[in-house]
């Protein structure tokens, strides 16, 4: 016979209650770091964004440069570059990335499978700087030269086929999880109807994964809009006096590279009294845009997760 | 759409109505043999049930009569499989062809997450029927016995369909492609008992049309559709504890479930398996 059981018996030992609590406190003492810190950093960007948006001359905010040491804060110069860019690399790591998903996912043998993730592993670890200088010694006159007579070395199209090959794995990353995620049983489905594996990728498989493919294309735009080091070093506008342009050839700069070139040097702060606050005006600038994307990406991936 | 009127003209005289001709069938995947032994012969119009314990085999039996084994890397498919008598296995068959002629119905409801209309509509799409489609779709889903249920939302979703509904969808979109046969893994194993019955109700009156193979774990439901029955069950093999399936016999019906001439049969159909 068991012994007869008591309130004793069933409230557990007090130590591991003790524990318990213990563990949990630690936890939340880590997430609340994180969170702190995180707006520590939202709260240092705008409160000197502030000083520069409260101070700032608004017609110098228009123009044809961004110059802060000169007292020319053109922000849509930047704004293009980085669209400039964006775009271009969009162009590059969309196509490529996608269809490195839907082989991977769709098409690739086990064996192939184990060769060519690593390999795009491989390449998401590259630092960027490395493909910044690739960008500037071999894709610039290698290709955009070579293209377009008479172009600078230095030029905003070549940052952006860097920025690309530089997005490639993230796309393709995402975007095989959201091809992986469609249940087995459709592409059953589908083949038992007799349809082809073509057929049955674009007419199902892709619909169904709609959602999650266009998170990974806004992740992938996201990542592409903050980076700076190929940018800055292959754009070659130099962050000190960039030229507003609307062609990709031209010398340019992004929010990004124009942050980064302020801030290096030992005279960052020399110049026209606005040019350190103008850094995080940019940098605000930045922030928002980048958050909204990442808002609209958690929206469609949260769709994905539930559809099913 | 099915043309297999040019194919009764090559078939045996001694096998008039033998859909299926089975002869020492083996699966393997990779170098595990799943299953073993299997012969029989599918009739035409009959409803042919394929009955035993979980792992026996008989789901993987049912894919290879449509090919849809190829799918899985490192299956293999040995020994004599025969649609209307022409080599299923040939390396000149195209699956894609063959599916088209075999439907198939999964244990889980798999509607495609589009309209009710364009999930019975795909099969014909796919195969490049475009026109009359209505009519086809409408076809389909009175078969199905769905119609009447879903005739004034065919542009909303599937994924909003009930399980049964979704099923005999399921069983809408395999038939919009007028196969030759049917075969149902565990059609109604994820419905509930008014569900079930719509669906073996529906079985039998197709059965005038189609030819079925349904695989299921109920007993009852093998009694109450089919026509014929096999029954299997799994050996393991001491040396290597790998459990192969194997056909151990197949016969009208009434004879597996009131006159069973293996004792392992009689065990599993009066529940004393073990």
């Amino acid at each position: 016979m068991a012994e007869p059981i008591s309130l004793e018996t069933l409230s557990g030992s007090s130590r591991r209650h003790l524990n318990e609590s213990a563990v949990k406190a630690v936890m939340a003492v880590a997430a609340t770091v994180s969170l702190a810190i995180s707006a520590l950093i939202v709260f240092s960007l705008v409160r000197e964004a502030w000083v520069f948006i409260t101070e700032v001359e608004w017609s110098t905010v228009w123009g044809s440069s961004w110059a802060p040491r000169l007292g020319r804060y053109d922000l849509k110069t930047l704004v293009v570059g980085s669209l400039l860019v964006t775009i271009i690399a969009m162009a590059v790591s969309g196509p490529i990335g996608l269809g490195a998903a839907i082989y991977l996912s769709e098409y690739a043998s086990v064996r192939v499978r184990k060769v060519l993730k690593p390999t795009l592993e491989i390449l998401a670890g590259i630092p960027s700087v490395v493909l910044g200088f690739f960008a500037l010694q071999w894709i610039s006159p290698n290709v955009i030269q070579r293209l377009f007579d008479g172009t600078s070395q230095f030029n905003l199209a070549a940052a952006g086929l860097g920025v690309g090959i530089l997005t490639i794995p993230l796309m393709s990353s995402i975007a095989e999880d959201a091809l992986k995620a469609v249940p087995n049983s459709l592409r059953e489905a589908s083949a038992g109807l007799g349809a082809r594996k073509v057929t049955t990728t674009i007419q199902v498989i892709l619909p169904a994964a709609v959602s999650g493919l266009v998170a990974a294309f806004i992740v992938t735009v996201s990542r592409a809009i903050g980076e700076t080091m190929v940018v800055f070093i292959a754009a070659g506008g130099g962050g000190n006096n960039a030229q507003f342009t609307l062609s990709p050839l031209d010398s340019g700069s992004t929010m990004t590279a124009a942050m980064a070139a302020q801030a290096s040097g030992t005279d960052s702060v020399v110049g026209e009294a606005l040019t350190f606050q103008s850094l995080f005006f940019v940098g605000l600038v930045l922030f928002v845009i980048t958050l909204s994307l990442n808002i609209v990406a958690d929206r469609f991936v949260r769709r994905v997760r539930t559809r099913y | 759409m099915s043309d297999h009127a040019d194919d009764v003209t090559a078939e045996p005289a001694d096998a008039p109505r033998a859909v299926f001709h089975v002869e020492d069938l083996r699966v393997y995947y990779g170098d595990f043999r799943a299953v073993t032994d299997v012969s029989m012969d599918v009739h035409d119009n009959e409803i042919t049930a394929m009955i035993g314990p979980s792992g026996c085999g008989k789901s993987t039996v049912l894919r290879c009569f449509n090919r849809m084994n190829d799918l899985i890397p490192g299956a293999r498919v040995e020994g004599r499989l025969d649609y209307h008598s022409i080599p299923l296995y040939d390396h000149k068959v195209d699956p894609v062809e063959v599916r088209r002629r075999i439907g198939m119905v999964f244990q889980k409801p798999n509607p495609f997450p589009k309209s009710i209309y364009d999930n019975v509509a795909y099969g014909p799409r796919v195969a490049g029927n475009k026109k009359g489609l209505d009519d086809l779709v409408e076809q389909s889903l009175r078969k199905a016995a769905l119609w009447d249920e879903v005739k004034d939302r065919l542009k909303n979703s599937a994924m909003g369909l009930s399980g049964g509904q979704q099923q005999r969808l399921c069983i809408a979109r395999a038939i919009a492609v007028s196969p030759d046969v049917l075969l149902m893994d565990e059609p109604c194993s994820a419905l509930d008992p008014i569900a079930t019955a719509l669906i073996e109700e529906l079985m039998v009156e197709i059965k005038e049309d189609y030819t079925i193979i349904i695989v299921t774990h109920n007993m009852q439901q093998a009694a109450r559709v089919s026509d014929r029955t096999a029954f299997f069950t799994a050996e393991v093999d001491p040396n290597t504890e790998q459990r192969t399936g194997l056909l151990v016999e197949y016969a009208p019906t009434d004879a597996i479930f009131s006159n069973p001439q293996d004792e392992r049969t009689e065990n599993y159909v009066t529940g004393r398996f073990g």
